[in-house]
């Protein structure tokens, strides 16, 4: 069997990998070794992972086009799963640790805070692609909706971006970062759109 | 590809071999992935512990100073301590600053203090060490939220300024950090002008609460903290108590203040711990002080109204903030 025929393999190789931070912040957490303040490391880490996980579903189009590695296809729902998963956790913390379980409070925060509300919109947003995201559910939409509805996924990532960029005091790398590497993915869709659309439609004279 | 039927066995790789070659490839893909995974994630995690290395610092009993903390209130460790800290020039992660401030020059060090006083003159390391020091246990209260109780050794401000003569015309104190981007290369990445500037009004500076700290936990400032001199002023936001300051100004007129120039609308040159007066993009009725999970109640003026509350009466203190 090839690589690039061995699911299998694939599928425990990023179930595996995706846990791994999730297992680490654990055990460091465990040993009492997430720094002076674990509540904002955690809050953090369970941020950037859930942005790093809905980068890597949007790479996976590009990379099947440009490489012909189709078989990435197969873990894209793992990918994303895995950005719902990081985007749980990262809200509980923020439930717990920032509004002490005092869920009252959260709708004023949504109000006051603009980053905040991005940032509940970008989850609730990310909840019906979970949700959708059987066998069953894709046979039930059919194809092209399932698709269409899927297609939530550029706007939830780029109000995840805009969440992290609006709460960073000064220094703005990491969510840089993030916009320029968002930006030249949905660059490249614009531009293989308006190729396909050329390629298709009869040539104007 | 050839027509199986016709390739001699010779050339068929035997199947202890192919199995034995899958799984060498498979288990550097496992081990591969699994450090790449891993090291992305040490990279970003917090670092290890941090090391008490200055050198000892003699301080003097002083009985008439009140600054008690709450029975529930524990003085942090030097970790947390020397572990977590803004320190914009070095790094804009709060866990990486001691790292990267590790190889920082404090020694030979000058403070020059001048503008509208009547004996301008500098201040170098033995000078600073020659005020008789105190130990203060402050509350330091983050204007990002999070708080810490930091055992402070230094003297208090007013002594240095009694000594250069404050002109009469002088109403404000102006302060600056040390800048050199060589010795700072992630300065670059700051977000901020350099170098950091800081100021209060005259009654503030000469206010015994107010320290310039030389040392913490006994010992001498380590680098992170802001070595060798830096100012300490309780009952404001950390980011008014500069660190590793060079220079002290006396002027007439409110001088400029670094966060403020950065962003005017989110932060004032008043910047007093205030519960009810929150930053526009959080609360600050809470912090969470390091080293506990829950949060608590954030007092009036870092919890030294009793003290500092006349300098503010009949100000607006929304208006100043």
């Amino acid at each position: 069997m090839t690589f690039s025929a061995d699911t299998r393999f694939h599928r425990q190789l990023f179930l595996f990998n995706g846990l791994l931070p999730a297992v680490l912040i654990l055990i460091d957490g465990w040993r009492g070794k997430l720094g002076a303040n674990p509540v904002e490391f955690v809050t953090r880490a369970t941020g950037v992972l859930t942005l790093v996980f809905l980068i890597l579903t949007l790479l996976v189009t590009p990379l099947r086009k440009m490489y012909g590695w189709n078989w990435l296809l197969k873990q894209r729902r793992l990918l994303g799963l895995y950005a719902f998963f990081y985007g749980c956790a990262h809200l509980l913390t923020y439930l717990a640790y920032d509004r002490d379980w005092q869920l009252g409070t959260v709708i004023g925060d949504v109000y006051k805070r603009p980053f905040i509300a991005i940032g509940m919109f970008s989850f609730l947003l990310m909840v019906p692609l979970a949700v959708t995201s059987t066998n069953a559910m894709i046979k039930k939409l059919g194809g092209p909706r399932w698709a269409q509805l899927h297609r939530l996924t550029y706007y939830i990532t780029i109000g995840g971006v805009l969440h992290y960029w609006i709460i960073v005091k000064s220094d703005v790398t990491y969510p840089l970062f993030f916009a320029v590497v968002l930006a030249v993915l949905l660059g490249w869709r614009v531009v293989a759109t308006i190729k396909k659309a050329r390629g298709a439609a009869p040539r104007a004279s | 590809m050839k027509d199986p039927s016709h390739i001699p066995s010779s050339e068929v790789t035997p199947e202890e071999t192919f199995l034995n070659r899958r799984f060498f490839m498979k288990s550097a893909i496992w081990a591969g992935s699994t450090l790449a995974t891993a090291g992305l994630y040490r990279t970003f995690s917090p670092r290890p512990e941090v090391e008490n290395t200055g050198t000892a610092i003699a301080t003097v009993a002083e009985p008439s100073v009140q600054t008690a903390l709450g029975a529930d209130e524990k003085v942090n460790s030097f970790t947390d301590i020397a572990g977590y800290n803004n320190y914009y020039e070095f790094s804009t992660d709060k866990s990486e600053v001691a790292a990267k401030a590790k190889d920082f020059v404090t020694d030979p060090w000058s403070v020059q203090v001048g503008g509208l006083v009547q004996k301008p003159r500098s201040f170098d390391l033995a000078d600073l060490l020659k005020f008789e020091s105190v130990e203060r246990t402050y509350r330091f209260r983050c204007v990002e939220g999070w708080s810490m109780v930091i055992p402070w050794v230094g003297f208090p401000l007013s002594k240095l300024l009694a000594m250069v003569e404050p002109l009469s015309a002088a109403t404000h104190v102006a302060f600056e950090t040390y800048y050199d981007v060589k010795q700072m290369p992630d300065s670059r990445y700051a977000g901020i002008d350099l170098p950091y500037v800081e100021g209060l009004r005259l009654d503030e500076a000469m206010h015994p609460l107010t320290l310039l700290a030389t040392g913490l936990y006994g010992k001498t400032l380590p680098n992170q903290n802001g070595a060798p001199v830096r100012l300490v002023v309780p009952w404001k936001y950390g980011f008014k108590s500069i660190k590793s300051v060079v220079k002290i100004t006396l002027m007439d007129r409110e001088p400029p203040t670094t966060w403020s120039l950065a962003n005017p609308g989110e932060y004032g040159f008043y910047s007093n711990v205030n519960p009810t007066v929150d930053h526009p993009r959080w609360s600050q009725a809470h912090e969470r002080r390091i080293g506990e999970m829950g949060s608590r109640p954030t007092l009036m003026f870092n919890g030294y109204a009793e003290q500092v509350s006349h300098l503010y009466q009949g100000m607006d203190l929304s208006a100043d903030f």
